[in-house]
């Protein structure tokens, strides 16, 4: 299982800080087919981060790693 | 160096982290809760972070800075939580030798803040609340603010 944690407007969206796919491996582009599928989220702007670095689509994502999706960013 | 804060920011103590003997220039940059954006009126602001990776990302600028400006030495602040009009979100401090590196890496910083820095910020009007999306106008508002998030 991979947990991924949300944010902002994704989080009240969901009504919940984090969501869960049931693999051990596969590929940011393929977690994201996942979470469209079982949660229904837009991710055409979402980023996602493993392990707090903003992976790229082909990267891989394993049980255990720290994933959480991304919105645009608004800080400053 | 970096931190993520629930905590009023003091402008004294990030300053105070690049201060040194080298340095003949400091620039704060001091961001700034702000009333009316476009003529809308905002009553306060909630920014949320994903801390970890927003103290990450605020590594990673300074790293930038310093392979751009090898001279400079960094602190930011970013706040989360609510903030009233006028209350401090972000103050980043860059010493250099001379003041124009310091200028230069200063602007960068909060440019590559609103880039790549995990923190969002949600905004409360007289008529409603929204979180901000998309600061570098990527994204065209028709109404002036992004479109309502229907609740699930």
């Amino acid at each position: 299982m991979i947990t991924v944690q949300c944010f902002a407007h994704l989080r009240e969206q969901l009504g919940q800080d984090q969501i869960t796919v049931e693999k051990e491996k596969l590929t940011v582009k393929e977690l994201l087919k996942e979470l469209t599928d079982q949660y229904a989220i837009q991710t055409d702007s979402l980023m996602v981060a493993v392990n707090e670095e903003y992976a790229e689509p082909e990267d891989s994502v394993t049980k255990g790693d720290r994933v959480a999706l991304i919105p645009p960013v608004s800080g400053g | 160096m970096y931190e993520v804060t629930p905590d009023v920011i003091s402008i004294e103590e990030v300053t105070n982290k690049v201060v040194r003997p080298e340095a003949g220039a400091i620039v704060n940059f001091i961001g700034t809760v702000r009333e009316f954006t476009k003529g809308k009126r905002t009553l306060s602001l909630t920014y949320e972070a994903y801390p970890a990776m927003a103290k990450k990302q605020l590594e990673r600028i300074g790293n930038e800075i310093q392979g751009k400006w090898p001279d400079a030495k960094v602190a930011i602040a970013h706040r989360t939580g609510k903030l009233a009009i006028s209350d401090i979100a972000v103050v980043i401090a860059v010493s250099t030798p001379h003041r124009k590196d310091a200028y230069e890496a200063n602007e960068y910083a909060i440019e590559r803040i609103k880039q790549i820095v995990p923190i969002w910020k949600k905004e409360k009007w007289e008529d409603g609340e929204e979180w901000i999306g998309d600061q570098l106008e990527k994204t065209n508002y028709p109404d002036g603010k992004p479109e309502e998030v229907k609740a699930p």
